[in-house]
């Protein structure tokens, strides 16, 4: 747990560290209303340095409405967490970059916060760390109770042991965060099983989307990409498309473009809706809203990363996680004194307290 | 001493009276950004900012 929160306090700032780190090739700048490049363009242009990848997705950049992105791959059943990124400018299509981010600091943490560099294996581990994690808070709470009875609220005792000021410092911390630990804790659990979510959706709401597809052959001429993604907005006309998965990718069927969509405010920007655009013929198969637990996923995201209330928002939540390192550490050190001395920290605090009864010469 | 060690035995709803508030707090801090932006950030901040205050002011205070 320690480690989680260490390497997920870069984390927090990651999209700044990366741009202090990296220089990054600038989109061209334009004056508003400039009419955006045909899709189309941005996607064939995505490859012109990587001859022979196919492209998986194309995003729009949440942070940069100049830019788009394509995530590339060797082949279609290529695993996409090994693409390639390739940013196009928005207005031009002309190629950006293409960084390789795996030797990124931010990359390096993010293994390590996700999964250990053990892939679902790992993201399982670290899950199943985040189960218990929320089960000592609520041990926590248990014994919170006693440890207090006789104590006012926020009661630090500076001028005791260390072990009775820890246990304070342990107490007032650990109670005061209890809701933001837990609820960044168990959204943190729920993403650690976003690839088993997905897998259900592909076989569940997507297969039933597409049945009357199953049987077919990747198309031999996809039709506009452009053209589908106009589709959708038709479709929907009051959201924005966030990204659209290309036939055969796993947020699509092989017939499909899956044109995901978005809303407006944070909450709505998170619940994506796709809308299935056939990728022969052009036409809208269907849209519907994406089943519970894909949205329970969608929204554990932003609870877990505090990035949703801009620059004080992720302040906040830095903080708040170094308080929960205090609040760990001082947990293991309560609970390391008392397995070596093999007495209840009640006890020995006291036992503190019984030598305080000494005259007393502080104020 | 003056640790409130004269204190009574306190109850459970007492003990659990301002850690309840804090967390209902903490839940409104949470939601809000993701409702909406500007005036629902500022909640935001001010209720998610509160636990450090509180461990701020208990750590620092000169008794």
């Amino acid at each position: 747990m320690l480690m989680l929160c260490i390497t997920g306090l870069p984390l927090i700032f990651h999209h700044e560290i990366d741009h202090l780190l990296h220089e990054e090739v600038q989109a061209a700048p334009v004056p508003e209303g400039t009419p955006r490049a045909n899709l189309d363009l941005i996607v064939k242009n995505s490859l012109s340095k990587d001859p022979g990848m196919v492209p998986h997705f194309l995003i729009w950049d949440p942070d940069d409405a100049n830019a788009l992105m394509v995530s590339i791959g060797k082949t279609l059943e290529a695993n996409p967490v090994d693409n390639r990124i390739v940013r196009v400018d928005a207005h031009t299509a002309a190629y950006l970059d293409a960084p390789d981010v795996t030797g990124r600091f931010t990359y390096i943490m993010l293994k390590l916060h996700t999964d250990m560099f053990a892939g679902l294996p790992g993201k399982l581990f670290l899950g199943l760390m985040g189960i218990l994690f929320c089960v000592a808070i609520i041990s926590g709470i248990v014994v919170y109770a006693p440890s207090m009875r006789k104590l006012k609220f926020g009661t630090y005792r500076r001028d005791r042991l260390r072990v009775v000021r820890w246990l304070d410092i342990h107490n007032v911390t650990g109670i005061v965060l209890v809701m933001w630990m837990l609820v960044v804790g168990f959204t943190g659990v729920i993403n650690t099983w976003a690839e088993l979510v997905i897998k259900v959706w592909q076989f569940g709401q997507l297969a039933e989307m597409t049945a009357q597809y199953k049987d077919k052959p990747l198309p031999a001429n996809p039709s506009s990409i452009d053209a589908a993604v106009q589709v959708a907005i038709k479709a929907e006309p009051n959201m924005r498309p966030a990204f659209v998965a290309f036939p055969g990718t796993i947020f699509s069927s092989k017939s499909h473009y899956a044109v995901f969509m978005r809303g407006n405010t944070p909450l709505t920007a998170k619940l994506l809706k796709p809308a299935l655009i056939d990728a022969e013929t052009g036409g809208l198969t269907d849209s519907r809203n994406l089943p519970w637990y894909v949205a329970t996923l969608l929204i554990s995201q932003p609870l877990h990363f505090g990035d949703y209330g801009g620059m004080p928002l992720k302040i906040i939540w830095a903080i708040l996680d170094i308080i929960t390192i205090a609040v760990l550490i001082t947990g293991l050190y309560l609970w390391l004194r008392r397995r070596q001395s093999g007495v209840s920290i009640e006890r020995v605090v006291i036992d503190a307290s019984a030598s305080d009864h000494r005259p007393a010469y502080t104020s | 001493m003056k640790y409130k060690s004269q204190l009574r035995r306190q109850t459970n709803g007492q003990i659990f009276a301002i850690p309840m508030v804090l967390g209902v707090l903490s839940i409104v801090g949470l939601v809000s950004a993701l409702v909406g932006d500007g005036v629902w950030d500022g909640v935001s901040w001010a209720t998610l900012a509160i636990p450090i205050l509180l461990c701020g002011y208990f750590f620092l205070k000169r008794s």
